[in-house]
């Protein structure tokens, strides 16, 4: 078993999705049910798999890589299939074979116009592969090949299941998100020249770049190349005007896929390739991205208060909400990488909540204009709670997820790694303490306006269905974990705290 | 890297190595309530009661233990001051064992002093803290553990909120009955006692961030308990924001904190207390650090300038307002800076000065209090405004270096304001469900007795009758400020917050003189009141208003009316008249009721020679900590003089009131102003009256200037900009690309290029021959062939570079 997983685990988890992909390709289209059994019995598998390699996961050493597979693959260049699993990647992993799973749950009677399951399952699950990928990639071609995986089955999501602009948004979303990928694999490809490496590997190339002392100078452009096509990915301000039209005509499932996952890329890449390989292009640069973090906190929030439409404000809430997230990256501390890597969770758990929520109410009032809803406390009264109980999740309370995704990060600025200014530092604290008031001031205003009160006169004698059992299945177990890993976030931090504490010190030169 | 020092609560020098079973598992103080929450939550509906019958349970449990715990710490302390303080050997040789400078700094400077202050070595009374190591959090090599830190102090609150929980419980099963979110109620009644029992107990600052946040929540969701009135969800939203303001000096005070007192490394209250008090943390730090925590103060503890959310939190149901916003939740603040009291003793330098922001903000915020208390017609708000004016009195206090007389006050205010609350319920229960004392109220003397005495005595014990509780707490202020040298011992010389002080008594003992006789004397008004019988009492309007006519008819020309009391009780039965509640909400008014007036024996000053002196200062005796943790206090005495100018002053007020009432009545007995008072006569009594009215205008610029305008302009003006800049840009560039793709394809490929091709068509052959060669390669050659183009790119822009 221990040398299955060694061997072939990864490998396993990420392709499995694309093999369930194939099988049900080769099964007509009129089979409903079984493309939707054989989809979500392909994603537990996966999930399966993932939750033994996280068994198997040796936590005493969690600051190094594990079920490392190293096989040459495109010799040519020089790339190589290197996969591996360390302290860093292994939550947002198992953020995403959770996701994928209660997203295709949610979709059993959920499926947006043109149905057509086949085809929107079997997109979901090459996600999973690419968003897997990712993850766990440890060399900068094979990265950013599941990088660009991803962006596909996303573009069709939007593309074909979406709203009513679904054209715009979708090209919107490939063509931004692929001019920062361009950026990003010239960066890459100029960091292997410059370092005259012979690998891609992302380990061997940090140990490159210190000890050939590639010039600041250059550190500091490549990074910049990086820092633009993962900014765009987080969505950073201010490249993150895809997101709003993306999330607000994507279909649900495309909405919490992308909240939950897909934005973390970005910040992941940044943790695990951009700052490890780069730590002077870091340092340099990390006064810029506390800045732009502190102005999209605050942006993002002002952005939300004027809002009427339920999906988009939650769209905008990202940006103020991955603010937190760069903003304890940009510290180069391991309170604040430590706190990005939670906010990631948090942010995906809460932010996938909310747009479940938000489809859910589409789907009954075939409206997300605030202005029209409320009372759904009266109508559906446990939507109502759940919609109360992630916003205040989404708030930042303490006792729940989101707190420890901002609190460390607010509390990582006081103090940002050496080199770097205090004074401004202190100053990016006060700005972030500030946008937890109007974090709170939009998500009540939202709740007030769509739960309180008395539903209005267009809707106040329809029946509205409260949440199904389908809903009840997708939700249950991301509440719970909002509540879990408020209460215990050493569930998170015991995982990350090593191989960030690694990092850290790195950074500190 | 190790740390250099360890720290005091590592060292295992400051915590009690034995003491009672409730003390050192404090976990199940929260944890029964938090229960008590998911059962009444998940089940509550289904039960008989809806879910009560679990509240009360947990609660009465909670009581019993809390009642044990105090008893438990009583002999913890009376073991380590009795027993042992002879042998001063025992804690000392503890200390020296623990390589803690901090400790030692401290050790040394308590020693010092001589003789005199060496007693107090010897009574040294370790608290009792349980700490789970690497449980909760861990960032590097730093473990956050969560645990318990037992002292007097907590013990205290446990005892207060334990009890008024309890009472607000048994009062809810009458008050809110009916109501149809009964069960919800409870259960969220159930989990703020566990978060205010978890603030009590957190050993550390982030446990104490948390429960601070979730006391909010819930206070949130029972001001927005009938949340089908968008007035008490503005009022909910106003709470829980107002707070979120403060929360920026909270979160911030805190981060200072730990970086500095803590080193970095420890969020640990005793720590960060034991850094504070020894003097090895910057002044400057702890200055930043006390001021930032003064706004979070002001914020949850109702002080001038972010107090306003407080009156406007009266929306909720009153046993919430008696529970959370007068007994337990609103003296967070309070509890927070006795916690931390060596953080502000040093911050703000508290010993040995005339004035500090602390009891500055105390003082203003009890004469703001006090005045708005005066125009208010709604029973509630009244009492929200005295509660207001009373947290000031016990900031101002721990300002004066009264720490005692602070803790010792707010333990008086929860008994004497949670009775006024749960009184003012009843009255409101009996009218109709309506708090506006001019309309509805009026004689209800005689028509709810037990309502009357005990709502009687808790204006008493407020307004500083003497022997009361009110009295010696405020007294205990009072003398602690240490003003013009009236009392000996105090810590500072605060003159001026005497004068507020004396000048707030006189106008509490005015505004309650007002609020007790527009309520319980002259006639009953209620029947002039156009909802008058629209509650759930009125029978028949017509037979009603016959007999209410009539009763005044008869009695017009009378003052007092009391003679009419046994012939309208019968009516009571049958008619909209006002009647006395049950016993669930009578019960809990006389307990209040009777500790309000007992609780002055709990500390009874020094000074008292006639009374045994194992009876004198038990307060300060057992809740006062006596450790390195906690700065050293002088302590005031008894003054007569302060007393009496006290007791003159509040007769003065309540005077003035009574002689103003008398008059207004003499006429018509249902009047409640004079028609031709001051206020409407123009001139200054006018506009101050105008300025109350609007409370100081503070809404105003809060409403509709600040939150309106990030609201409106401002959030619209960063929504353009996303539109019309940045989306702009986005959208200019991807439509120039499409020109210039267009240009690219019409002008160069079509003319040039193929031009070229057609050209060249030689060198078509060899061309084709390389492209053969390459299909015949595999898929990665194609994937190769691609980055590598690419990585020439690249090269050559680094060349570039």
């Amino acid at each position: 078993m221990k040398d299955f997983l060694n061997d072939w685990g990864i490998t396993a988890m990420v392709f499995l999705p694309l093999v369930g992909a194939v099988v049900m390709m080769l099964i007509p289209k009129a089979e409903e049910e079984l493309h939707k059994t054989l989809a979500l019995v392909t994603s537990l598998g996966v999930a399966v798999i993932g939750a033994l390699l996280a068994l198997n996961f040796d936590w005493d050493k969690s600051a190094e890589l594990q079920f490392v597979v190293d096989k040459s693959w495109i010799e040519v260049i020089k790339a190589r299939f290197t996969v591996g699993v360390d302290g860093i990647a292994m939550p947002l992993i198992l953020l995403t074979l959770l996701v994928v799973p209660l997203v295709i749950i949610y979709s059993w009677n959920h499926f947006p116009d043109p149905v057509n399951p086949k085809a929107f399952l079997i997109l979901i699950l090459v996600l999973d592969t690419g968003m897997l990928g990712s993850f766990v990639a440890q060399d900068l071609i094979l990265f950013f090949v599941f990088f660009e995986i991803v962006l596909l089955p996303m573009y069709f999501m939007i593309g074909v299941w979406g709203g009513e602009e679904r054209q715009y948004a979708s090209i919107k979303f490939f063509l931004y998100t692929l001019f920062g990928s361009a950026l990003m694999i010239v960066s890459f490809l100029a960091l292997f020249f410059v370092a005259g490496a012979q690998t891609f590997n992302m380990t061997e190339l940090a140990a490159l770049v210190q000890s050939s002392e590639v010039a600041r100078t250059t550190q500091i452009l490549i990074f910049g190349g990086m820092f633009i096509g993962f900014g765009i990915k987080v969505p950073m301000f201010p490249f993150h005007t895809w997101l709003p039209d993306a999330h607000t005509q994507a279909p649900t499932q495309g909405s919490v896929i992308l909240a939950a996952v897909l934005l973390k890329l970005g910040t992941y890449g940044f943790v695990r390739i951009a700052l490890p390989i780069l730590p002077d292009g870091a340092r340099w640069w990390a006064p810029i991205i506390g800045g732009l973090a502190c102005v999209g906190i605050i942006y993002g929030a002002l952005a939300c208060l004027a809002q009427t439409d339920m999906k988009r404000l939650i769209a905008f809430s990202s940006v103020a909400h991955m603010g937190y997230v760069m903003l304890g990256i940009a510290t180069l501390t391991d309170f604040g990488i430590n706190a990005a890597i939670f906010g990631m969770v948090a942010h995906g758990l809460i932010t996938g909540m909310l747009f479940f929520v938000a489809g859910s109410l589409k789907e009954r009032f075939h409206t997300l204009e605030i202005s029209r809803l409320g009372g759904l406390l009266k109508q559906a009264p446990h939507m109502g709670w759940v919609l109360g109980f992630t916003a205040m999740a989404s708030l930042g309370l303490p006792g729940l997820a989101g707190f420890w995704g901002e609190f460390p990060a607010i509390l990582s600025a006081y103090n940002p790694a050496p080199g770097l200014s205090v004074g401004l530092f202190r100053f990016y604290m006060f700005v972030a303490a500030l946008g937890t008031v109007l974090a709170a001031g939009y998500l009540l205003w939202l709740y007030q306006r769509t739960a309180f009160g008395s539903p209005k006169d267009e809707f106040a004698h329809e029946h509205v269905h409260d949440v199904g059992t389908a809903e009840w299945i997708a939700w249950l177990p991301m509440l719970v974990l909002i509540v879990l890993l408020g209460f215990l976030p050493v569930i998170i931090f015991g995982m990350t705290s090593d191989a960030v504490e690694v990092l850290a010190q790195a950074l500190a030169g | 890297m190790t740390p250099a020092v360890l720290f005091a609560s590592e060292t295992g020098a400051i915590a009690a190595e034995s003491a009672g079973w409730f003390l050192k598992n404090a976990w199940v103080f929260p944890a029964i309530p938090f229960v008590s929450f998911l059962l009444i939550l998940f089940f509550g509906k289904r039960m008989p009661k809806k879910g009560a019958e679990v509240g009360v349970a947990a609660l009465s449990l909670v009581f019993v233990c809390a009642l044990a715990a105090g008893a438990q710490w009583v002999s913890h302390v009376n073991s380590e001051t009795g027993g042992h303080g002879a042998e001063p050997s025992a804690d000392t040789t503890h200390e020296d064992d623990a390589p803690s400078a901090a400790a030692h700094a401290t050790v040394k400077a308590e020693v010092e002093p001589g003789a005199e202050q060496a007693e107090q070595v010897h009574h040294v009374v370790h608290p009792v803290v349980t700490e789970w190591k690497s449980d909760w959090w861990t960032i590097g090599r730093i473990d956050f553990g969560i645990g318990t830190f037992v002292d007097g102090q907590a013990v205290m609150m446990l005892f207060v909120v334990g009890l008024i929980s309890l009472l607000v419980h048994v009062f809810s099963t009458d008050y809110v009955a009916g109501d149809i979110r009964y069960t919800h109620y409870f259960a969220f009644l159930s989990l703020f006692t566990a978060s205010m029992l978890l603030l009590v107990l957190a050993n550390n600052l982030v446990m104490f961030i948390t429960a601070w946040e979730l006391v909010g929540v819930c206070s949130f969701a029972l001001i927005g308990h009938w949340w089908e009135d968008q007035q008490n969800s503005n009022a909910a939203l106003k709470a829980f924001l107002t707070n979120r303001v403060g929360d920026i000096g909270l979160l911030i005070g805190m981060i200072v904190l730990f970086f500095t007192a803590g080193r970095g490394e420890s969020f640990n209250i005793i720590d960060i207390n034991v850094a504070a008090a020894s003097g090895a943390v910057s002044h400057t730090a702890l200055l930043v650090a006390s001021l930032c925590l003064i706004a979070a103060v002001m914020s949850k503890s109702g002080q001038f300038i972010l107090h306003t959310w407080l009156p406007d939190a009266m929306a909720g149901p009153t046993p919430v307002s008696a529970l959370i916003h007068a007994a337990t939740m609103v003296v967070a603040g309070v509890f927070m800076v006795a916690r931390l009291y060596p953080v502000f003793f040093s911050g703000l330098s508290i010993a040995g000065s005339p004035i500090n922001a602390l009891a500055a903000i105390g003082a203003i915020t009890t004469m703001v209090g006090g005045s708005l208390a005066f125009v208010q017609r709604d029973i509630k708000k009244v009492l929200a405004y005295s509660t207001v004016s009373q947290l000031g009195y016990m900031i101002m206090a721990l300002g004066v270096g009264a720490w005692t007389a602070a803790m010792f006050h707010l333990m008086t205010h929860a008994f004497f304001k949670a009775c006024l609350f749960l009184g003012a319920g009843s009255v409101s229960h009996a009218c109709n469900h309506s708090f506006d004392m001019k309309q509805d109220m009026g004689g209800l003397r005689k028509y709810m007795p037990r309502t009357h005495v005990t709502f009687l005595i808790g204006t008493l014990a407020l307004s500083g009758f003497p022997l009361l509780s009110g009295f010696w707490s405020k007294d205990e202020i009072l003398a602690g400020t240490g003003g013009f040298g009236l009392s000996e011992g105090a810590n500072g010389n605060y003159h001026l917050m005497l004068v507020m002080g004396l000048m707030t008594g006189a106008m509490t003992a005015a505004y309650m003189t007002r609020c007790y006789w527009l309520t319980f004397l002259g006639e009953w008004r209620g029947a002039d009141s156009p909802n008058a019988h629209h509650g759930t009492h009125g029978h028949d309007d017509e037979a009603v208003a016959v007999t209410v006519l009539a009763h005044h008819d008869d009695h017009a020309a009378e003052h007092d009316v009391a003679g009419a009391h046994d012939s309208h009780d019968a009516h009571d039965a049958h008619a909209g008249l006002p009647h006395e509640s049950g016993p669930r909400i009578t019960v809990p008014l006389m307990v209040l009721a009777a500790l309000a007036t007992v609780a002055s024996v709990a500390n009874i000053p020094a000074a008292f020679s006639f009374v045994p002196a194992s009876w004198r200062l038990r307060f300060e005796h057992y809740i006062e900590p006596k450790s390195l943790y906690f700065p050293k206090l002088d302590h005031s005495e008894f003054s007569p003089v302060i007393a009496i100018i006290s007791v003159v002053a509040s007769s003065i007020g309540c005077a003035l009131v009574v002689l103003y009432f008398r008059k207004v009545q003499a006429g018509d007995p249902k009047a409640t102003e004079l028609t031709n008072g001051p206020v409407s006569r123009g001139g200054l009594p006018k506009l101050a009256y105008g300025v109350l009215v609007n409370k100081f205008y503070l809404d105003w610029l809060y409403t509709d200037v600040i939150v309106a305008t990030v609201k409106g302009p401002i959030a619209r003006g960063a929504n353009w900009f996303n539109k019309c800049v940045l989306d702009a840009i986005v959208i200019g560039a991807a439509t120039v690309s499409k020109r210039i793709a267009g240009f690219t394809y019409a002008v160069l490929d079509q003319q040039v290029v193929d031009g070229v091709v057609n050209g060249s068509g030689i060198k078509a052959a060899e061309t084709g021959g390389f492209l053969r060669r390459m299909q015949n390669g595999r898929v990665q050659g194609y994937a190769a062939l691609m980055f590598g183009a690419t990585a020439i790119l690249a090269g050559v822009l680094v060349l570039a570079i």
